[in-house]
Parts: C-alpha cells; sequence; structure tokens
C-alpha cells in the first residue's frame, strides 16, 4: 500500500485528524497563556506588566473566538455541531469540553473585558450619535453609570473574574489535554501528564505571543517598548519553559526506562517520521535554544536594544516550537499503527477543506480580528489610571 | 424610600415580562409526548449477542469480507473494512515480529507468499468486538454511537457530527469515516438481520464455519457449550474493553 | 440605599442578559432534541429502528429449501453440505422473493481454488491441492461436482 511501512489495521491508513485538529490545541493553549499572562498585573499583583493587561486579553478573546472554527471545518456535520450542547454526553471529554469552553468565553472573558473598559464605552456612547451610538449604548446595555463608586465595583467584580478566571484558563487547556490523555487505545496520547503538559506548553506560548504582540504593536505606534515590562514577561516566560521543559522530559524518560509494548514502535517513528518536528522543530529550535537565549539575558547585563531583539526570537521559535508540539501529539498520534507493527503517512492537502491553506488562513484570522478590537478598544488610552 | 412610583413602574414591568416569558417557554419545554416506541416480535431484553471466531478453522478465503460488503453497502473507495482478515507469518527465528498483512482486507484471499516448513502461517478475520465497556461509545460528544440493550453498538447516521473522536478512541480499528455519509462507521453484527431471526452475513457465507453467532441469554445456544469446552481468548484484554468477539486458538502473536 | 443600586444595576442587567441567554437555549432546544432521547441510554431510541430498518441483501440458507430441496439432498451425504448456498451462488434474495429474478452466476474457477489452493496459511486439515499439478489446470467442474464434489460419489 502506498504510504505504508508495515502493517496497518485497514481503516487506520488514512489520518482521520488533520492539520486543522493540530490548529485547535494551539489556538486555545495562546488563549489560556494570554490570560495567564493578564492575571499577573490583576491578581497577583505585578504592576510591570501592566502596560500588556488589556493587550492580553483582547489577544485572548480574539483568538478564542477562532477557536471553533477549526473544529466546524473538520467536522463530518457542522450544521449538528449545536448537539454537543443539547445532549452532551457526560462522559465525552469532548462534549464537556464545548460547556468549559462556553463559561470561559461568556463568564470569564467577555465579563471581564467589558468591567475594564466600560467606562471608555460609555464616554464613547456619550460622544457619539446615530448608529455608533447605538452600538455603544447596546455594548453598554444601556446603562450610563460611570460614578466613582460603580466604577470601583466594577474593579472589585472584576478582580473576583479574574481569580475564577484562573483555574477557568486551567481548566481550558487541561481538558484540551485530557481529550488525548483520557485514550487508552493510543499509547503515544494515553498519559496523565497529557493535561498538564499541554497546560504549561500553552503558558509558554501565550506568553510569548504577548510579548511578540507588544513589541510589534508598539513599533507600529512609534511608541518607545516598556523595558521593564518586556524584561519582566520574559522572565516568566523563561520559568514557564523550565516547568514545560522538565515536564516534557519526565514523560520522555519515563518512557524510555519503561520502554513498554508500545515503545520500540513508538522510538522509531520518533526517529524517522518525526525527526524533523520533534527533535529538531519541538525541541531543539523550539524549546532549547529559546531556554538558552532567555537565560543568557537572565546572566548577562545586555543593552535593551539587544535583549528585545533576543526576547522576539525567542519567541518566535517558541512559538514554533509549540505548534509542532501540537503537531507532533496529534498527527504523530495517528502515525503508527495500532497493532505496533507499521506506519503510515500523513496526505496534507493545499487548498481542500482540511488542507494547508485553510490551516494558514485560520491562524491569521485572530490577528485580523484582533486588528480590529485594538481599534474599537483600545489598550492604550488612559487605562493606566483605571486601577489602583 | 426614594423609590419614585416610576422606578416601581419599570422594575415591575421587566419582573412580569420576564416571569411571562419564563412560564410560556417552560410550559414549551415540557410539553409534548415522547415518540413511541416500535413494537415487535423481537425485545432486546431477551437477548445478549456475541461472536465466536475460531482461527483453526480459517482458511483465508475472505467470503465474510465480500459478504459483508455486499449487505451493508460498505463503501469500496477508499478501502474501508467493517470486517476484514489479517494474515500471520511468524518466523520461528524471530517470534517477537509477525509479519503480517491484509490486501484489500482479504476480500480476494491470499496469494502465497511463503514456503512450506518456513515458520507458522494462519489467518484471524477481525472485526467490530461489540465491547460490554466499549470505550469508542464513552468519548461520543452527542450520544450518537451507543450499546443497545442486547449487547450491539450501532451508529445513529442522523445523529452523528463526524468528529472521529470514536475512530481514534476504538483500539481494535474497527471504525472509519464513511465518505458518502460523512459519519462514523462499522460492523453492526447485522442488526437489521438479527431482529428478524438471521444471521449476520458474514456468518452464513464463511464456509467452514468458522465465525458463529451467539446469544448468550439463551440457554439452549450451542456457545455456552463451545465457551466451557475451549480455551478462548479476546483481542487487547488489557484494555478491558469487555470484548464480545471470543477467538479459539488465539495465538499470542496476533495483535 | 437607592444610590448604592444605581451603581450596579449594570451587572444586575447583565445579570438578565445571561437570564435570557439560558432561557433561549432552554427553548431552541426543546425544539431540536426528540423528546424520548435517553430513554434507553445516552442516544435516540429511533436509532435502532432505522438501523433495524435497512434493506437485507443475503436471504439465508433456510430460504433455499423452500424451493430446492432435491438440491439440499444432493448434499447431504457429501463435505460441502455445511457450506450456504449463497457463499458460492452469491445474494440470492431478490431472487428468493421472487424466482423469476433469475440468480447470479457462480464463478466456480474462482470459488473453488479460493478455499481450496494450497496456502501455507490453510490450516492442515482442509483439502488443498496446487491446481497446475492437480489439473494442469483444467477447470475444476470438469471432473468435480460442487453440490457433491467427491470423485467417487458419480
Amino acid at each position: 500500500m502506498p504510504g505504508v511501512d508495515g502493517f496497518m489495521y485497514p481503516n487506520e491508513v488514512e489520518l482521520q485528524w488533520s492539520v486543522l485538529i493540530v490548529l485547535y490545541p494551539f489556538i486555545t493553549g495562546l488563549v489560556a497563556g494570554a490570560f495567564i499572562l493578564a492575571s499577573l498585573e490583576r491578581v497577583f499583583n505585578v504592576p510591570a506588566v501592566k502596560p500588556t493587561y488589556r493587550l492580553a486579553l483582547l489577544t485572548a478573546l480574539a483568538f478564542l473566538l477562532v477557536a471553533p472554527l477549526p473544529l466546524q471545518m473538520h467536522l463530518g456535520h457542522p450544521e449538528r455541531s449545536f448537539e454537543m450542547m443539547f445532549t452532551p454526553h457526560t462522559t465525552s471529554a469532548m462534549a464537556m469540553f464545548g460547556f468549559v469552553y462556553l463559561w470561559y468565553l461568556m463568564v470569564v472573558l467577555v465579563v471581564e473585558i467589558w468591567l475594564e473598559y466600560r467606562r471608555e464605552l460609555v464616554l464613547a456612547a456619550r460622544a457619539s450619535a446615530g448608529l455608533k451610538r447605538l452600538f455603544y449604548r447596546a455594548i453598554t446595555l444601556g446603562s450610563d453609570n460611570i460614578s466613582p463608586a460603580s466604577l470601583r465595583i466594577d474593579d472589585q467584580v472584576g478582580r473576583i473574574v479574574t481569580i475564577i478566571g484562573i483555574p477557568s484558563a486551567f481548566l481550558l487547556h487541561g481538558y484540551v489535554g485530557f481529550i488525548f490523555g483520557s485514550i487508552k487505545a493510543n499509547p503515544w496520547w494515553s498519559t496523565p501528564m497529557m493535561p498538564i503538559v499541554f497546560l504549561f506548553s500553552a503558558i509558554v506560548s501565550g506568553i510569548a505571543l504577548v510579548l511578540l504582540l507588544y513589541v510589534a504593536t508598539s513599533r507600529i505606534r512609534r511608541a518607545p517598548v516598556d523595558m521593564p515590562c518586556v524584561d519582566t514577561i520574559a522572565t516568566y516566560l523563561f520559568y514557564a519553559f523550565m516547568v514545560d521543559f522538565a515536564l516534557e522530559m519526565i514523560d520522555l524518560i519515563h518512557r524510555i526506562y519503561e520502554a513498554d509494548e508500545s515503545f520500540r514502535a513508538l522510538d522509531f517513528m520518533v526517529k524517522t517520521r518525526l525527526f524533523t518536528s520533534q527533535i529538531v522543530l519541538q525541541i531543539g529550535l523550539g524549546t532549547l535554544v529559546p531556554i538558552a537565549l532567555l537565560g543568557l539575558t537572565q546572566l548577562l547585563r545586555l543593552r535593551d536594544r539587544t535583549r528585545v531583539r533576543i526576547y522576539v526570537t525567542a519567541g518566535v521559535l517558541t512559538l514554533v516550537g509549540i505548534l509542532a508540539m501540537r503537531w507532533n501529539v496529534v498527527i504523530g498520534g495517528q502515525l503508527f499503527s495500532k497493532s505496533f507493527l507499521g506506519y503510515t503517512t500523513y496526505k496534507m492537502g493545499f487548498a481542500t477543506r482540511e488542507g494547508l491553506l485553510p490551516a494558514v488562513l485560520v491562524l491569521l484570522l485572530p490577528l485580523g480580528i484582533l486588528a480590529a478590537l485594538v481599534k474599537l478598544l483600545p489598550p492604550w488610552t488612559s487605562a493606566d489610571a483605571a486601577h489602583s | 424610600m426614594d423609590t419614585t412610583r416610576r422606578d416601581f413602574l419599570m422594575v415591575g414591568t421587566k419582573l412580569l415580562v420576564m416571569t411571562a416569558a419564563t412560564a410560556s417557554a417552560l410550559e414549551h419545554v415540557l410539553a409534548g409526548a415522547p415518540e413511541a416506541a416500535a413494537a415487535g416480535p423481537y425485545s432486546t431484553a431477551e437477548h445478549w449477542w456475541a461472536m465466536l471466531i475460531d482461527v483453526e478453522k480459517c482458511i483465508g478465503g475472505g467470503h465474510c469480507v465480500r459478504a459483508c460488503k455486499t449487505e451493508n453497502n460498505v463503501v469500496d473507495e477508499p478501502m474501508y473494512f467493517r470486517t476484514w482478515v489479517e494474515r500471520y507469518h511468524i518466523n520461528m527465528s524471530d517470534p517477537d515480529h509477525p509479519i503480517v498483512d491484509s490486501p484489500d482486507g482479504g476480500i480476494n484471499g491470499f496469494t502465497e507468499k511463503y514456503a512450506d516448513g518456513d515458520g507458522k502461517t494462519f489467518f484471524v478475520p477481525k472485526m467490530c468486538n461489540h465491547c460490554a465497556d466499549s470505550p469508542c461509545t464513552q468519548v461520543c460528544p452527542v450520544g450518537a454511537t451507543f450499546r443497545t440493550n442486547d449487547g450491539v453498538v450501532l451508529v445513529d447516521k442522523d445523529y452523528c457530527v463526524g468528529c472521529r473522536y470514536c475512530v481514534q478512541a476504538c483500539p481494535y480499528g474497527c471504525r472509519y469515516l464513511d465518505p458518502r455519509t460523512h459519519t462514523a462507521d462499522k460492523c453492526t453484527l447485522c442488526y437489521h438481520r438479527l431482529t428478524k431471526g438471521l444471521v449476520p452475513a458474514c456468518v452464513e457465507i464463511c464456509p467452514t464455519g468458522a465465525r458463529q453467532i451467539a446469544d448468550l441469554k439463551n440457554p439452549n445456544d450451542p456457545a455456552h457449550e463451545y465457551l466451557r469446552t475451549h480455551k478462548i481468548q479476546v483481542l487487547k484484554p488489557q484494555m478491558a474493553t469487555g470484548a464480545k468477539v471470543y477467538y479459539n486458538g488465539l495465538d499470542g502473536a496476533v495483535r | 440605599m437607592n444610590r448604592s443600586f444605581k451603581d450596579f444595576e449594570h451587572l444586575i442587567r447583565l445579570a438578565a442578559l445571561f437570564g435570557a441567554g439560558v432561557l433561549f437555549f432552554t427553548v431552541v432546544r426543546a425544539e431540536f432534541v426528540p423528546k424520548d432521547f435517553g430513554k434507553y441510554g445516552h442516544y435516540r431510541p429511533g436509532a435502532i429502528a432505522d438501523v433495524a430498518a435497512r434493506p437485507l441483501t443475503y436471504a439465508g440458507r433456510a430460504r433455499c429449501t423452500e424451493c430446492h430441496q432435491d438440491t439440499v439432498d444432493e448434499t447431504a451425504p457429501a463435505k460441502h453440505k455445511v457450506i450456504s448456498c449463497e457463499t458460492c451462488h452469491g445474494p440470492l434474495l431478490k431472487h428468493a422473493d421472487d424466482p423469476e429474478v433469475a440468480p447470479p452466476k457462480a464463478d466456480g474457477q474462482t470459488l473453488c481454488l479460493r478455499c481450496h489452493a494450497a496456502n501455507t496459511g490453510k490450516p492442515s486439515h482442509q483439502p488443498t491441492v496446487v491446481a497446475k499439478d492437480h489439473s494442469d489446470e483444467d477447470t475444476c467442474t470438469a471432473c468435480h461436482k460442487p453440490h457433491n464434489p467427491r470423485m467417487d460419489q458419480e
């Protein structure tokens, strides 16, 4: 059979989950990571990262709105997808995830952003006319009250929402890990480490994304980059990376040491079909190099410009590495036979429904949405004065 | 109290409207009679279906594969199977690495590839195991695949969203996505035949009787005696799926 | 009292919006989900009837004896008696329901060899031949009658 080495069960030869399913944990991971960075300022009182607070929230929103898109494009019957909300099978991680997603989107993210921006939205409603005024009135739910007392209440409630939001963000992406980790049929996926590894790689990718977006938007606005801010973000990225790397190494070492029945088949797969994406991209360029670069900035006293360049390089490599990690999990998990006797090949189309082109577009769409959100809800007005 | 009449009317009206809306919505939700269950002579409570496969009788003819495709209109392109036959060849000098093949699922039989006296070679039919603790039904997000009260795992073609989570969760590789309906598909144990007192197509057609259907709730079913007098195995017992396809003569090398 | 209510009144509006959303969800759900969903388990009970209603293609051995008792008697002493008629003659339901419909012709040659061509995978109790050596690849039916293939049972 073309593309098959050894023996695969006949129904296994074609991969069922495509690159779109790779994107989905990548995107939700960015959301969770961006939110956790935002919560650093709000809940853990790290004032240095305040300049990125609103940007991180908007980033999380833009990506979370796009997250269901690759799933819908993948479903055989997307028009029936509402069934997951109407008759969710409570034993299915995928079904319960629909509610975790909805909870997170509506109760955490939208409410937090609403409370954060309410004052400016009411002011905008007062200052505009016609259709624009109607729009702002609708978004503020018709309320016109921005008295200091109401804003104080907003701040308190917002703080509570963020506190609830942190475990919710953990749940959001931990659940995605559980969707894979709970499948006993697949030894590449089945491990209790999966939700935790997914979560920490999500945190790493989200922090890297906000860092990159902050530097990029500063450049576009010709505004100076707040060095204490990016230095703090980079430090957190470094620490998160250490944990993430340690977790992935534990998984790897454990597999090698126990060497159960699946080990030889998986080991062979990593050394051949997954060599570039796992060894070179995920571990090498995507983890070890960024850790080394960030470590350099921690150990040496470098000029501001150099540090920013290193942060940007590390950030880009991090995103590539985490995307590669999702690829290795999703695609890698389907390249070997459950008989442990063979391997198949993933044939990714280009302009097909689940091909490379739609995948690239899905990845770019959140940036477009973010650009619109940034215009509608500017993160750079007198926001710094809003919190005490 | 500074409450004006206007305030009272505003709040009062809003409360009234919401209560009315809630009440009518609830009424709408609670109304409606459930669809009448189809009545007939077949009662799911009287049966518990299983399959017996005797590896020592299988001659690798592939008749079962062909019969299943014909009876159930299984898709030909790409070639997916509800049941298929695998050939195992084990070199006695390297018993941990069996050589397995299944050309077109065995639908046209197997051409000779090995010489006499060169290790051992045998055929193993595979199919959905209709697990009692099925991992595939566990992961279905909408309730489109399920195990009936008589032990058959089925797919609801009109409800399946085509997410393929069940395909990933099956340890035996017996599921696939039907490219014509974009829904999950797999062996139904010819449920449409069982409910009419007939045997599955693969059982009907197998020339050597290697495949036998068993109704374990029937005290007179010869399966009980067979299970008692033979050394029986299921595939991947460590997965604890409650698989109900019982193999006789299954070699340890079979995956 | 009034002033402090005004200060969190916008939160009440938000809560009301969420409440309306939940209500809307409940109503729409009632429209779409079949009323008896979940009766036997987490699935639509109608699905069982849907699967059971699929069309048959094979008639099953018992149907053949309705008209072809003579052939059944012919195979009675033979090793082939355990084989279902449709194994060789293909799906016969259409023919059984309406005998005017001609049954498909059985391709003897391919069928015989599929079971009886020598193959190391076949169990030893299965009678097999190497066609070339056995009959110089002459047709099997030249000497063997499929319903009773033993040579001395002319």
